[in-house]
């Protein structure tokens, strides 16, 4: 709605192959790209619709970030009648995300669902004739968004931001209270106890950065633990989807000794993938430390890819890890499939009523593809469909994080210049609406219902 | 029989906070107008409490002060006390709050509107609205005279069927004694208008010589007197004391023990009351942990000694009324001269105003007050005034005056009423305006004494004075840009004096303001060479300096808020002619039917791709007509 900004996004859809454009459009997205852009040879006068090659270096880092293609369109002959730039990356979901951030961190906002089509219209790019097909985008895109949007909320965020919010309208009410009745016999809210308050929800708040929904998931990686008894071949099983010799792999048992954290990128998700050594009551104290990170690392992972030696038949001490994952989100993985088979899969689809068996051979490299298939079907199906939506949702939520925790330290500068309340609270109020951006709740009169609710008003 | 009574521009029906300063602005702006009270002892009553301002009504007085309005003069005529509020808190929430003698204050104004050049006052019932062809014609009176009007403003305050509640006892009634209003509920209901049904209440007033004020605790008044009024100067004058005392255990068990005789609990009151202002039994009930609750004592007038229970709200029978005041601090002898009552009203649902306050459905017929849901003096008095400047605006066919929620707390008023609807009766609060820091009590005069110019409510010479001041703010504040101190030992010697740390680089006077510990007089040893300011002038420049970087922050919040408010949405807009909108998106839209992006963006159940849809149909709108 503020037309007159500059606005970025991802505008592909990613697959596999990451490779994906970055758009950006306004006033000041020249500027922007220059200051990100380093062309191979310098560019004297920049020509329109012209392919530069180059990297994306982050100005303050100063590091690469990808290997890119910009392009500049000058206004009025492009999409939205603005100053477009397009840069094309190839470095996978991780680069197009920095390459965007990059861009809201130098004055782009993201664009809203379907934003490049309203400003194309609304620049007269597009005929009369096609409003509503517009009108249709937009709200498809929109709606999309806001599934994808309230799936991320899942698994506790949602909660975890309302506790905070409402903690933050405590603060408020209180103020507020005090404000608008100050003859009322409600104690002035007392500034160490606020001070208290703001500091710790800021510490939250920082928490939930490090920690967001799916977004969390394309930034950090989809957690995944390899999870079974020693020598099921759980080191060679990330050898074959790493393609790669990380892990020490010999046949004595207990080899693995640390954990070994891989990330590989399943058609653009990223998948942070967890070794353990393998997970038995064991005398060896080297080894315990291990297992014991291993418990720790099975509560927090998101996916468990629990492997099955094909060769042996299940044992107790497989029957107490299928106990210990009975409540995970798991994917039995039946390792060794080229060695004559002993496993009675029957009775293992018995003891696993509700998880997804593969066969595979890691050392063959069988059912490798299939496993990764599984493995980004099973993410789709908890998160939602990974395009530039989840991204940008992601991205959505984490930058409305920043701002809120921004106001907060805004808030605390001002208690220090001892500010008066009134003031205060307007930074407070603005980390509380930013929050409430987030899980759509912007109503303002839950600020006057406080009030009534905690205090007896009415003198 | 009817007969023809006159012919005016302007009717106003009631004459309350609202219809007084709606009178008096469309007669002042050369409107011939006609002002209706059932009883003229009746205008400007304070039915409830001796007092006008506070938080937020404060700050709206000080704006109809600003815009012409007569509630902050009469005020100031006739306070028996006044108080800053929030003195320890910031400028953005500081408060006048008066104690007015209740008579004084109402034959003041009385005696205003009757010296009132264009004003007849009649003392009659309005029965009936007068309508043709979706305009205003005028309005018939209970004794059948026919006023004609090209405006009517509807200022009606509770006396629409008003119903009186005490205990188990109720019967039709207005406020304070006097008639309701039955019959005009039904003619607007005939006109299709949509109402809703509040509840308000009062307290007992006591004999004051049955009080023992040495068991309670004296409010003075303050020593320095800061009046309302950007025209009152030097006010000196004797102030009456409040007394504040609090009930206890005794009180809360006799009410919980009479419940069961408490309209509210009963059943018997349905209509909506505020919850700002609950009675006792309400609560004694929802707070049942507190142990006791502020009951203040405040005079209702020099000439009576009719005390105002401020905190006792209530509607329970009268004989608990007494038994529960006499467990009181200083109240062990009360003698109730007055009893509490709650009093059940029809209000107009507001959304079907435009923001003049006008009616959608019809043309010149306008309404302000606690007719559009709202509660208290002030509330009433902003919209009466609003509504008699549109009134006359739309006689003299020109735009009417809709102040943003950015310009001022009317304009949060109103928006609110308008454009969210109500729930409760509506009272203003600092923490509904967005803006607060802009919205100041203390710069009423900067923001809207040019609109008051502009319509005729204020003069030349009033309006020439604002400029001025305006002009000497400017001027200082970029002088002490402009001087710059050197870190010399004699300077610093002076800084540290002043109790603020030393510099090592030149700093401007204005950046030394800034530092919290600093202040205008502190500074001054620094600026030899400053020029003689009035103190409203130093009190602006402070406040400028001092909160810059907030003032400024909102400045571009207001910026942004504007670009969408300046997009205009037709009044003839069809909604269901808008493709992609949902449909809870389209009926809240078309209830509201918002002028601008701006204020649709703030109706509930409109979201932003709602939003978006509407500016590109006004797009295709717009583009369509251009291409003929």
């Amino acid at each position: 709605m503020k037309d007159e900004d500059t606005i970025a996004a991802i505008s592909t859809p990613m697959g596999e192959g990451g490779i994906g454009i970055v758009r950006i459009s306004g006033e000041k997205s020249f500027d922007i790209a220059r200051k990100i852009f380093h062309p191979r040879s310098e560019i004297k006068n920049i020509k329109s619709r012209y392919l530069y090659l180059g990297h994306i270096v982050d100005p303050e880092k100063g590091y690469i970030v990808d290997e890119v293609l910009t392009s500049f369109f000058k206004a009025p002959h492009t999409y939205t009648r603005e100053d477009m730039v397009e840069i094309n990356c190839h470095g996978g979901v991780t680069a197009q995300r920095k390459i965007l951030e990059l861009a809201l961190k130098l004055g782009a906002r993201l664009a809203e669902p379907g934003e490049f089509t309203k400003r194309a219209f609304l620049n007269g790019r597009i005929d009369l004739s096609q409003a509503e097909a517009v009108i249709d985008i937009i709200r498809s895109k929109t709606e999309r968004a806001l599934v994808m949007a309230s799936r991320q909320l899942a698994g506790g965020f949602s909660e975890k931001i309302n506790s905070i919010r409402s903690e933050l309208l405590n603060i408020m009410a209180h103020i507020e209270a005090n404000i608008d009745f100050p003859e009322d016999d409600i104690p002035e809210a007392d500034p160490g106890k606020i001070k208290g308050e703001i500091i710790k929800t800021r510490g939250q708040i920082e928490e939930l950065i490090k920690n967001t929904g799916s977004g969390r998931i394309m930034r950090e990686g989809l957690s995944t633990l390899i999870l079974g008894r020693t020598n099921v071949g759980k080191s060679s099983l990330l050898n074959a989807m790493l393609k790669e010799e990380r892990a020490i792999v010999t046949d004595v048992p207990g080899t693995t000794r640390d954990i070994i954290e891989e990330y590989i990128n399943i058609k653009g998700i990223p998948v942070k993938i967890i070794d353990t050594a393998g997970i038995r009551e064991t005398s060896d104290l080297v080894e315990k430390i291990g297992v014991e990170r291993a418990k720790k690392y099975l509560k927090e992972a998101e996916m468990v890819l629990l492997i099955m030696d094909a060769s042996e038949e299940i044992t107790d001490e497989d029957r107490s890890i299928f106990e210990m994952v009975k409540d995970k989100f798991t994917i039995c993985v039946i390792n060794k499939i080229d060695l004559p088979e002993k496993i009675e899969v029957k009775e293992l689809e018995r003891l696993l009523p509700d998880k997804k068996i593969i066969r595979i051979s890691a050392l063959k490299q069988q059912g490798i593809e299939e496993l990764k298939d599984e493995i980004y079907n099973s993410v789709v199906e908890k998160i939602g469909p990974i395009d530039e939506n989840t991204i940008i949702a992601g991205q959505r939520q984490k930058k409305a994080l920043e701002d809120a925790e921004d106001s907060l330290s805004r808030a605390l500068t001002s208690m220090d210049e001892k500010m008066p309340v009134e003031i205060i609270e307007i930074d407070i109020k603005e980390a509380w609406e930013k929050l409430g951006e987030i899980t759509g709740d912007t109503v303002s009169d839950e600020i006057i219902n406080a009030i009534f609710e905690n205090f007896c008003i009415g003198k | 029989m009817e007969y023809t009574a006159g012919y005016y521009d302007v009717a106003v029906v009631g004459a309350g906070h609202a219809g007084c300063e709606a009178a008096l602005a469309a007669a002042r702006m050369g409107m011939n107008t006609v002002v209706f009270a059932i009883n003229l002892d009746s205008i400007a009553l304070m039915p409830c409490n001796p007092s006008i301002g506070g938080p937020a009504k404060g700050h709206l007085v000080r704006e109809i002060d600003a815009l012409g309005g007569e509630m902050g003069i009469n005020t100031d005529k006739t306070f028996i006390q006044i108080r800053m509020l929030n003195t320890g808190k910031g400028p953005a929430v500081r408060a006048l709050r008066a104690q007015a003698d209740k008579k004084a204050y109402q034959f003041s104004m009385k005696y205003t509107l009757e010296r009132q050049q264009n004003l007849d006052i009649v003392q009659e019932e309005v029965v009936r609205i007068m309508e043709e062809g979706g305009k205003v014609k005028g309005v018939v009176t209970r004794t059948g005279g026919i006023f004609y009007s090209k405006a009517v403003i509807l200022t009606t305050g509770v006396y629409l069927r008003g119903r009186i509640i005490i205990g188990d006892v109720n019967y039709s009634g207005g406020p304070n004694g006097l008639f309701p209003a039955s019959q005009l509920s039904e003619s607007l209901k005939d006109l299709g208008f949509e109402l809703g049904r509040f509840k308000t209440g009062t307290p007992p007033r006591v004999h004051k010589h049955s009080i023992d004020f040495s068991k309670m605790i004296e409010q003075p008044g303050d020593e320095v007197i800061i009046p309302f009024s950007y025209t009152s100067e030097n006010i000196k004058r004797e102030q009456v004391s409040c007394w504040l005392t609090y009930t206890n255990k005794n009180t809360h068990d006799i009410i919980m023990e009479n419940l069961y005789r408490a309209p509210l609990y009963t059943g018997d009151i349905r209509g909506v009351g505020p919850r700002y202002c609950p009675s006792i039994e309400v609560k004694v009930v929802n707070f049942r942990e507190k142990p006791s609750h502020q009951i203040f004592i405040e005079p209702e007038g020099l000439n009576t000694n009719e005390m105002y229970i401020q905190g006792m709200s209530t509607s329970l029978p009268a004989d608990v009324q007494i038994r529960m005041l006499r467990t009181i601090k200083g109240m062990e002898n009360a003698r109730i001269m007055r009893y509490g009552y709650a009093i059940e009203y029809d209000y107009v649902i507001p959304t079907q105003l435009s923001l003049s306050l006008e009616t959608r459905k019809i043309k010149g017929l306008y309404m302000a007050g606690q007719i559009n849901g709202t509660s208290g003096y002030e509330e009433a008095a902003a919209q009466g005034l609003i509504a008699g400047i549109n009134a006359a605006l739309m006689i003299k066919d020109r735009e009417p005056v809709i102040l943003k929620r950015s310009d001022a707390y009317i304009g949060v008023l109103i928006d609110d009423l308008i454009t969210k609807g109500i729930t409760e009766p509506y009272r203003m609060l600092t923490s509904r305006a967005e803006y607060r820091l802009l919205l100041r009590h203390d710069n009423a005069d900067l923001r809207l004494t040019e609109i008051g110019h502009e319509v005729g409510l204020i003069s030349d010479d009033r309006y020439k004075k604002t400029l001025e001041k305006k002009k000497m703010i400017e001027k200082e504040i970029e002088r002490l840009k402009s001087i710059k101190i050197t870190p010399t030992e004699e300077n610093n010697r002076i800084l540290e004096e002043l109790g603020t740390a030393p510099i090592n680089t030149p700093f401007t006077l204005e950046g030394l303001l800034r530092r919290p510990e600093m202040d205008y007089e502190k500074i001054k040893a620094l600026d030899k060479k400053r020029p003689e300011l009035p103190p409203e002038v130093i009190e602006q420049v402070e406040i400028m300096v001092s909160y810059d970087g907030y003032i400024r922050r909102q400045i571009e919040q207001v910026e942004s808020f504007k670009k969408l408010e300046n997009k205009k949405i037709p009044n003839d807009m069809n909604y269901d002619m808008v493709y992609g909108l949902r449909t809870e998106a389209r009926e809240r839209l078309k209830k509201v039917m918002p002028c601008s992006i701006g204020q649709a963006s703030r109706i509930s159940g409109v979201n932003p791709a709602d939003i978006t849809i509407l500016l590109i149909y006004l797009e295709q709108q717009k583009r369509k007509k251009a291409h003929g």
